[in-house]
């Protein structure tokens, strides 16, 4: 079975191969991206001018929420299982992911998940009901007895998007710990299959609590529980412990990976090799520890006893340590290399300096004192889209310029991803610097209309969101060109000059299967 | 790691995936739409949820039916190597600790409602105005038998019932472990035995429990509706039951496949798979039965 | 230089940190507010603090880079070293920002404890939020817990300013963060648009204020930069918060609800209205004086019948204040929110004790308005119910039809 593959509908629904199962969790996860963002867009549009212009409020809240969960759960989450899926295990040696049936149906949940999320918000714009609109947080009791009917099925698409998750995250960890090549030891394996491991394990230690979260949601809205309800003996604050006892750690979910992404690019095109290999291991395995310990970071304004608070104000700062170590290692790394900037290696550099920029202003936030000014303004939306947009999603799009060629065999289109990059920075930057000044001038999230005293600035943060979303278009015929056309130069395995690693030993584009026999690593 | 003593077994194409996929879409929806049509959540009678959720159901036996099948007929094959069946091991390892993160998630509202919500309603910490001002007849007391809104009912205590059930679990646990041994020594009628045993101990904590529910909802006026205490109880209890059921069916599938001479002292994975199962079931019961029943 | 330009300039110009914008476009916020109380100036320091120390990191750690990326580039002939490794450097790294952050969080440690601390205040106030205006209730002062005052605040800024269409605005409406001055003439929006109540709530200076805070129904958050002050509204649960406003900074603070709380978040806005203490003392006398005879009036009225048209009047005024925000001034509803006009309910004339005990009770979503209005206008708002919109049932609701449940 050298390259031979099924072809037609069959060969993506009932596939059992690493590499088509990444590919379809990476088109997946751009269909969303677009989706989001499109979704962005309205937010944009709405807030351009004072003076509602474009969607009722509430449909607004419906904009917002779907947009931050569509995000976070269906762009960011699946890009990074799609990379997974695809590199791990070139780059350990492995044959295939360990449990390949398995992590078809990882994959097949998520078009069923988001089917329903999305659903609801075609519903809604039809006329139904509205569509989840009480924030990508979903606090009660908003959600529970103040949420719409579609809630419900906003919490068994969550059901689905765990199940996925926690499938995937196994499959990663039994890949990593049982399929390695003969001599890969632990301290052997790049970076980007490290922070992996390590992302897996938070996600099937978090993913679990959320679907419990969600289930006494469910509860206390048609079973009569009490658990979010003081009448009861319960609390609405339990609700958000419980939430961001897995939303803290998810989102470094969301950054490690990247963080191995542009561990493996920085060395390839400074062609010098990664400063301080084994510390970069500890700190992303402490970042994966403290990330549990920090959770409350989110409700300094709820009222904590204040030993909780001053609690968990020091965890959360403790966290800029091993952060710092690693941005830290970066520069390490490119200094004193002989660098060129391909495209991968700008966006690397670029999420360097912007990571670095949303992580100084999450430092700010976890003050409390000072949360308590900033906290649910600007200056927070401006936090995690830093550490978002141009943090995980730059390090997803450096990894796929990155691969890609390997993958395809032919070079994309330089010019054109070169406008992509030029555009995406600049314009994400008019995007999302300027919230930061709105936030501390005091305007709050999640509100569709604002106060004359923002309005300036608004509008920048408009037409920078504009301008970001166009350039995404030029990703768009990126990809188009290189992975539906074909068009490009053809590349050996090699592809990139100072490229080190098993995935660079094998042929571009990489054969339908590989490793059938393990290399032998020394 | 070193050694491979034959090629990793990589699966052709499988149906069963997409079906499962597909299987679970149809469930939610089902139960999505069931929840609405049956607590007058919205005005759309009718009871197609029902239908949806059942044959969600059905597909889904379907598919693990096949799954299974086809997983079995690889393993009769001799197609699972060493490495294989680590892989099975480690993923079923690391399901146990996602199950034990969902328990976490209830223990951690018990934890939280009993140790700091429930005093702060009584006005303990900075709470004073909590209670002085919204909630001022409330008392702060754990099992919560009078709610701040005063519903009233009243709590479980571990005896008679719950410690029968503590009793039955852990033999039902030594039987099991009995059994395990028996395959491993090839001693067929001694797991044979000894598996039926723990089975039919586990169905009976089944019945045990669902007689306990019964009674907690007709004499002690113990509801899922009855404020924190129920609240936590149900939920805690409940998925521990459906865990139960789970664990005891896996039991049952493998009492059936020893019946058929699947195993064999070397390869016994799905056995041991389901032993696991049995013994976190069993470790959550003893630490809910601690921390829901008797503190 | 026209109007255009220098608004075309002006937020380009405020993205140059600090000395170079401020003194020019000091109207144009784009930092924290220092505020008013200790506090918010406490607050203010430390974040100065933060963000002079995450920009010289910051700063720091990119001229490293920028200095690498110019010098140590391939297409200058530079060789790469092959160094790494370096246990003594990965501790250095280590240990300094370990040492800046215990350098940062002492400070912060300080300002929380004091944050916390609602001891010997002068007067309580317990703030509640719901669906979407702020509920204030005078409790205690000067050790005077007789205050019998409460009232509700919320927004004032018309329906129409808001609901305009794109150009209404003008198509670059910039310079309005201009609004120090007189009302933008580009648009139809006053100054203090969206930041406007018909009730502020009114504190003394100089004196300690507790504010209890809770809601209603969901999660909203009491927040006015100028204090320093953000605090969840948790319902079911009271949250204490404190400020006190330095005598001599009398005057109008304005802030917004912080926590999304349905469609209505917003349009939540807080305005507190801090005066010299015997000005708030007459306030305090004259207010409560109000509410006593309104009382008075609403228990006399009970029994009062009234005309058709004087209910239809007072009707359409408080449905559009109280019910418009969901039911909207057509009475379509939209969304989960259901529709009035032509329902069953305000057009049956044998559903219409079921009305009234709707209107009573709250259903669903909807609270319930027995306590939050007094009998007349009940009456009026259901009288206005079922004949505005076509609705002609001709039907009459008096005060007394809507005391009890039907
Ligand atoms: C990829 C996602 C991601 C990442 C990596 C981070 C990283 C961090 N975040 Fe962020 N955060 C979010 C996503 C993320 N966050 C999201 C989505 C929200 C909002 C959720 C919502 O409400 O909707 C949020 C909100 C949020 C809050 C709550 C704000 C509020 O609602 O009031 C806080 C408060 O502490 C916080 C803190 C931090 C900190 C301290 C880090 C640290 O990990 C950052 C560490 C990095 C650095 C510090 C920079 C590099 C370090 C150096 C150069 C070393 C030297 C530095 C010093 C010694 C100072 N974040
Ligand atoms: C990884 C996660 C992620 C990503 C990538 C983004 C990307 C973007 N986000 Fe989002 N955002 C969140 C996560 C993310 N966001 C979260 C978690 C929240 C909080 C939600 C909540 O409060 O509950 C949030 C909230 C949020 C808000 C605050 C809303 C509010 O508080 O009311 C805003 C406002 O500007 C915003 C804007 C944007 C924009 C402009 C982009 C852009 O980067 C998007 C660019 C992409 C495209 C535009 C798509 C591609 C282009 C096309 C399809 C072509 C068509 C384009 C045009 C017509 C111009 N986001
Ligand atoms: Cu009230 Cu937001
Ligand atoms: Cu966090």
């Amino acid at each position: 079975m050298s390259d031979h593959h099924p072809t037609g509908f069959s060969r993506w629904l009932f596939t059992t191969n690493h590499k088509d199962i990444g590919t379809m969790y990476l088109v997946l996860s751009f269909t969303l991206f677009l989706i989001g963002g499109l979704m962005a867009m309205v937010i944009r549009a709405e807030l351009m001018y004072p003076g509602l212009q474009l969607v009722a409020p509430d449909f607004f809240n419906q904009m917002t929420t779907v947009h931050g969960l569509v995000m976070v759960f269906g762009a960011v989450m699946p890009a990074f299982v799609g990379l997974a899926n695809w590199l791990i295990p070139l780059m350990i040696g492995a044959p295939d992911m360990a449990l390949p049936r398995l992590n078809n149906w990882s994959f097949w949940i998520l078009p069923f998940a988001f089917t329903i999320l999305i659903s609801s918000v075609i519903a809604s714009m039809l006329g139904g009901g509205p569509a989840p609109n009480f924030g990508w947080t979903f606090y009660a009791p908003l959600s529970s007895k103040y949420g719409p009917a579609s809630t419900d099925f906003f919490i068994f698409s969550v059901h689905l998007m765990g199940i996925s998750s926690i499938m995937g995250a196994i499959n990663v960890i039994v890949t990593i710990l049982n399929l390695r090549a003969p001599g890969m030891t632990l301290m052997k394996m790049p970076l980007f299959v490290w922070t992996w491991l390590i992302t897996a394990f938070l996600l099937i230690a978090v993913m679990p609590v959320l679907a419990g979260t969600v289930t006494m949601l469910l509860t206390d809205r048609h079973f009569g529980t009490s658990f979010f309800d003081a009448a009861g003996g319960g609390d609405p604050v339990l609700f958000q412990h419980v939430f961001w006892f897995f939303g803290h750690p998810e989102v470094y979910i969301m950054i490690l990976p990247s963080f191995g992404i542009i561990s493996a690019i920085l060395p390839t095109f400074a062609r010098k090799p990664l400063f301080g290999y084994a510390s970069m291991v500890y700190a992303t395995a402490s970042i994966a520890l403290l990330s549990f310990l920090v959770w409350a970071h989110h409700m300094f304004t709820v009222g904590l006893p204040l030993a909780g608070s001053l609690f968990f104000m020091y965890m959360t700062m403790l966290i800029a340590v091993p952060t710092g170590v690693k941005v830290f290692n970066w520069i390490a790394t490119i200094w004193q290399g002989s660098m060129t900037f391909e495209v991968p290696m700008l966006f690397a550099l670029a999420f360097v300096v912007l990571f670095t920029i949303g992580g100084l202003s999450g430092l700010m936030l976890a003050i409390t004192p000072a949360d308590q000014q900033y906290h649910d303004t600007y200056f927070v939306v401006a936090h995690f889209h830093y550490v978002l947009v141009t943090g995980a999603v730059f390090g997803i799009m450096a990894g796929v310029y990155y691969w890609l060629p390997k993958w395809t065999g032919v070079m994309f289109d330089i010019t054109l991803a070169k406008w992509h990059f030029w555009c995406s920075v600049v314009f994400v930057n008019l995007l999302f610097f300027p919230m930061h000044f709105i936030g501390l001038a005091g305007m709050p999230r999640r509100i569709p209309d604002y106060g004359l005293q923002f309005a300036d600035f608004n509008f920048w943060i408009s037409i920078g969101g504009f301008g970001f979303g166009l350039s995404q278009l030029l990703l768009v015929a990126v990809l188009w060109k290189a992975c539906v056309q074909r068009k490009g130069k053809k590349v050996d395995h090699q592809v990139w000059e100072g490229a080190e690693g098993l995935e660079w030993t094998l042929p571009s584009p990489t054969p339908y299967h590989t490793f059938s026999t393990p290399p032998t690593v020394h | 790691m070193s050694e491979h003593p034959n090629k990793y077994y990589i699966p052709e194409q499988s149906k069963w995936p997409i079906i499962a996929a597909i299987g679970l879409f149809v469930t939610v929806i089902g139960a999505a739409n069931f929840i609405q049509q049956s607590t007058d959540f919205v005005k759309n009678e009718g009871s197609l949820g029902l239908y949806l959720l059942i044959a969600g159901f059905l597909i889904l036996v379907y598919m693990m039916i096949g799954w299974f099948r086809d997983t079995i007929k690889e393993s009769l094959a001799g197609l699972n190597s060493k490495q294989m069946d680590t892989s099975y091991r480690m993923g079923m390892m690391w399901f146990i600790f996602s199950e034990v993160m969902f328990f976490g998630a209830f223990f951690g509202a018990l934890f939280y409602t009993r140790l700091l919500t429930v005093p702060w309603l009584g006005g303990a910490g900075s709470n004073a105005m909590t209670h002085e001002v919204l909630w001022p007849t409330f008392q702060a007391m754990w099992p919560l038998v009078k709610t701040p809104d005063g519903t009233t009912l009243q709590a479980m205590g571990p005896w008679p019932l719950p410690f029968l059930n503590t009793a039955l679990l852990i033999t039902s646990g030594i039987f099991l472990s009995i059994a395990h041994h028996g395959i491993k020594t090839n001693a067929r009628r001694t797991v044979v035995i000894n598996l039926g045993i723990s089975i039919v101990l586990g169905f009976t904590f089944l019945c045990v429990q669902a007689y306990e529910y019964y009674h907690a909802y007709h004499a002690l006026g113990l509801t899922l509706h009855a404020g924190i205490y129920g609240s936590t109880f149900f939920l805690l209890t409940g998925f521990h039951g459906l865990h139960v059921t789970i664990g005891a069916t896996l039991l049952l599938i493998m009492w059936c496949r020893i019946l058929k001479g699947h195993f064999n002292p070397d390869n016994h994975f799905a056995f041991e798979a389901a032993a696991w199962y049995w013994h976190f079931v069993d470790v959550v019961w003893i630490f809910l039965f601690f921390v829901v029943y008797w503190l | 230089m026209d109007r255009i330009t220098t608004t075309w300039l002006r937020p380009l110009l405020a993205v140059v940190p600090g000395i170079l914008s401020r003194p020019l476009f000091a109207e144009l916020q784009y930092d924290l507010t220092p505020g008013v109380t200790q506090i918010s100036q406490d607050v203010f320091h430390l974040h100065r603090l933060m963000l002079y120390t995450c920009t010289a990191i910051g700063a720091g750690v990119f001229i490293f880079m920028l200095y690498a990326v110019l010098k140590h580039r391939k297409s200058k002939g530079h060789k790469a070293a092959q160094f790494h490794e370096s246990t003594l450097i990965e501790l250095t790294w280590t240990i300094i920002p370990f040492v800046i952050l215990i350098l940062m969080a002492i400070p912060a440690t300080r300002v929380l404890k004091n944050m916390v601390d609602t001891r010997e205040s002068a007067l309580t106030i317990k703030v509640t939020g719901r669906q979407w205006k702020w509920h204030y209730e005078y409790l205690i002062y000067e050790n005077d817990n007789s205050l019998k005052l409460s009232f509700e605040s919320q927004l004032s800024t018309p329906r129409e300013a808001y609901e305009t269409p794109l150009r209404a605005s003008g198509l670059f409406p910039l310079g309005l963060a201009n609004y120090s001055g007189e009302a933008p003439k580009a648009t139809n929006k006053d100054v203090n648009y969206l930041l406007e109540v018909d009730k502020p709530v009114v504190i003394p200076t100089g004196k300690k204020i507790r504010f209890l805070i809770t809601a209603d129904d969901v999660i909203h958050s009491w927040y006015v930069p100028e204090f320093g002050v953000k605090r969840d509204a948790i319902p079911g649960f009271i949250n204490e918060i404190w400020t006190l406003v330095p005598e001599g900074k009398e005057g109008i603070y304005r802030g917004q609800c912080t926590e999304l709380c349905g469609k209505g978040h917003g349009f939540m806005p807080i305005v507190v209205d801090a005066r010299r203490p015997a000005d708030f003392e007459q306030w305090l006398a004259d207010s409560q004086e109000a509410q006593r005879i309104a009382a008075e009036e609403a228990a006399n009225s009970v029994d009062a019948t009234f005309a058709m048209e004087t209910l239809l009047e007072e009707g359409e005024q408080a449905y559009l204040t109280t019910c418009a925000v969901c039911h909207q001034p057509n009475g379509q509803g939209g969304g989960a929110i259901p529709a009035l006009a032509q329902a069953d309910i305000a057009t049956q004339p044998e559903r219409i004790g079921e009305h009234i005990n709707v209107v009573r009770n709250g259903r669903n979503a909807m609270p319930a308005f027995k306590d939050l209005l007094p009998p007349k206008t009940l009456a009026a708002i259901i009288t206005y119910e079922r004949n505005a919109w076509g609705n002609n049932t001709g039907q009459l609701v008096q005060p007394k039809d809507v005391v009890h449940d039907q």
